[in-house]
């Protein structure tokens, strides 16, 4: 799988897009977007959010992790995994 | 009679080197004698900046020791505290923070300036950091109401007042429930009746402080000599984190809205959950569906279950014991129990008269748990009471009952437009509000339905003068401005005209029927 940046961004965003926010405009989700103070994630699919994240790029979140420090956008989204995918390597 | 921080001094006397309070998010902790003196610290600190007895104290930090110590800091002045959300918008919490004119706010330091600039122009000035709340995890910084005016507010009684509650209002303005050290300490002292926590217990801090259920887990722990775990925001989005710590700290007692248990049923499942120390978990704020609650008993089997009861305004004022075992086939929920000791509940009519045994009406409550009223809301307080012939005051609850056959109240309904999600009240007309502020809002009603698996959804119809239709990322963005998280409508629905009754009034129940 290619983990390049816009790669996990694309694939965040499908999955975003296709759980939490069916019939919404694409474009609406920029990789701006603030998703926690938003209020797009609520804790529930705070939680989903990160159980996707971990099984698809088998990587692990720490509780002191799930904020809007490392998921607030989708770019701090895919920082952070690349972040945890090279500190795995 | 025993004022709340009292319990700290008492069981600071008996166990200094204890282990009081653990922060599981930051991996701190205090003992006794160290929170006590955190507490004597701020104490001295709010009092040299002019805090006395009768004042308020805003407290907006994240939950840590050095907010919990906070709380005992302002009690020990004297002050009532008042508990608001870190996370909600500034804009809301200095709305609360002006409505009671708090003499003094702890606030987070990186939330002080955004707070700051909400009050009002130079209404408070720094009074410094509180750097030794610093080692244990959270920078505080003290502001204080500039200059000391008296200020007055007719009909509101704040002695012995020991924190003031706000919940959602219907109006869109929210609306502070005031508890006397008396009201918290008959339901204190009755979960001292029910359960016998000792200072072997430990005892989970999963709800903010700025939800009633806080009450519970801090005063009964410290009371008995117990440790609290402060389970923070980001660690309750993590159920595999928290089951966890439920195992490590070996906690025994446990207290959370249904919602939580249920994550931890689904999620949590990693922990060898057959050695917790769980001896009793309490759940309440919402219905719990059998279906999800049947998951977390057969997770954990050996605890007792107990379904706590109460608007905030009450504290808890019935409960229920859930029975070991039940039949496989159950759906429909648990009823909400019998009257606690200290209160007295009757199902009553439209004219406060008792009805019938076994017949729906209006839950009414009074006895020593119950509030003092709402923060400077003449009138709102008149409607919340009704008065019985020989003086006795009982709190209207909104909440529709009726008693079973085994003479347990069941929970039917709400007689207005208040919803409870994720445990939090929420006024549907709060929301509203908040709508109508959209400039391409011309009318907005707000309807929530139930469902299973997010407990009830909420959905905003809109009256839309814009272009395009309302973008739902958009939206929940604009709320999330103006309102708490959890008070953001799940679905946007732009309508060409609102369906409005034969007296022009929006027509809800057709509302709800739309798809």
């Amino acid at each position: 799988m290619n983990d390049d940046a816009q790669s996990i961004q694309n694939s965040v965003k499908d999955y975003l897009l296709k759980t939490f926010l069916p019939g919404e405009d694409p474009d609406s989700l920029t990789p701006d977007t603030p998703l926690i103070s938003g209020g797009i994630l609520d804790s529930i699919s705070t939680v989903k959010l990160v159980t996707f994240l971990e099984e698809q790029y088998k990587v692990e979140f720490q509780a002191h992790e799930i904020s809007s420090d490392t998921l607030e956008t989708l770019t701090d989204i895919a920082k952070t995994i690349q972040l945890k995918s090279a500190a795995r390597a | 009679m025993t004022r709340l921080h009292q319990f700290l001094e008492r069981s600071a006397q008996a166990y200094p080197e204890k282990t009081a309070v653990v922060d599981a998010e930051r991996g701190v902790s205090a003992t006794y004698s160290e929170l006590q003196k955190q507490a004597e610290a701020i104490q001295e600190q709010l009092a040299a900046a002019g805090v006395v007895a009768g004042d308020r104290v805003g407290i907006c930090m994240p939950k840590s020791i050095g907010s919990f110590a906070g709380l005992f800091g302002a009690l020990r002045a004297g002050a009532a505290y008042v508990p608001v959300d870190s996370t909600a918008p500034a804009v809301r919490n200095a709305l609360i923070f002006n409505d009671c004119a708090v003499r003094a706010i702890l606030v987070a330091g990186n939330l002080a300036e955004s707070l700051c600039a909400e009050l009002g122009d130079g209404r408070y000035r720094s009074a410094g950091e509180l750097a030794f709340l610093a080692p244990h995890g959270v920078p505080a910084v003290l502001l204080v109401a500039e200059p000391r005016t008296e200020q007055r507010f007719d009909g509101v009684d704040t002695s012995n007042l020991a924190y003031i509650l706000y919940t959602s209002g219907s109006t869109g303005k929210p609306k502070g429930v005031m508890h006397t050290h008396a009201s918290a300490l008959a339901f204190i002292d009755w979960c001292s009746e029910l359960f016998a926590p000792n200072a072997d217990d430990c005892f989970s801090s999963h709800a903010s402080f700025h939800f009633d259920l806080s009450i519970l887990d801090i005063y009964v722990c410290i009371k008995h000599g117990g440790k609290l775990v402060l389970l923070g925001e980001s660690l309750g989005k993590q159920p595999a984190k928290l089951a966890e710590v439920i195992l490590s700290e070996r906690i025994t007692i446990w207290y959370s809205t249904p919602s939580i248990l249920r994550l931890l049923a689904e999620y949590g499942q990693d922990a060898q959950h057959d050695r917790v120390a769980l001896r009793v978990v309490f759940f309440a704020g919402e219905v719990f569906p059998v279906k999800h609650l049947r998951a977390v008993m057969a997770m954990w089997p050996k605890p007792r279950y107990l379904n706590l009861y109460g608007p905030t305004e009450t504290n808890v004022c019935t409960y229920y014991e859930v029975p070991v075992t039940f039949p496989e086939s159950r759906t429909e929920p648990f009823p909400i129990g019998k009257d606690c000791s200290g209160d007295v509940c009757m199902v009553a009519d439209e004219r406060g008269q008792e009805v019938p045994h076994g017949e729906e009406g209006e839950l009414f409550v009074k006895g020593g748990s119950v509030m003092r009223g709402y923060w400077n809301l003449p009138q709102r307080n008149a409607e919340a009471f009704f008065i019985d012939k020989q003086g006795g005051h009982w709190y209207k609850t909104g909440d529709v009952v009726k008693v079973n056959a085994d003479g347990d109240y069941e929970y039917l309904g709400r007689r207005d437009r208040m919803v409870k999600r994720r445990g939090y009240r929420v006024e549907l007309g709060e929301i509203e509000a908040a709508l109508y502020t959209h400039e391409s809002v011309s009318e907005a009603a707000v309807v929530a339905t139930p469902d299973v698996e997010n407990g009830v959804v909420i959905r905003a119809f809109l009256n839309w003068s814009g272009d395009k239709s309302p973008s739902l990322i958009a939206m929940k963005q604009f709320c999330s401005k103006k309102l708490p998280l959890y008070m953001i409508p799940d679905k946007f629905i732009p309508v060409v005209a609102l369906p409005k009754t034969s007296t022009e009034k929006v027509d809800y129940q057709k509302l709800l029927e739309m798809e």
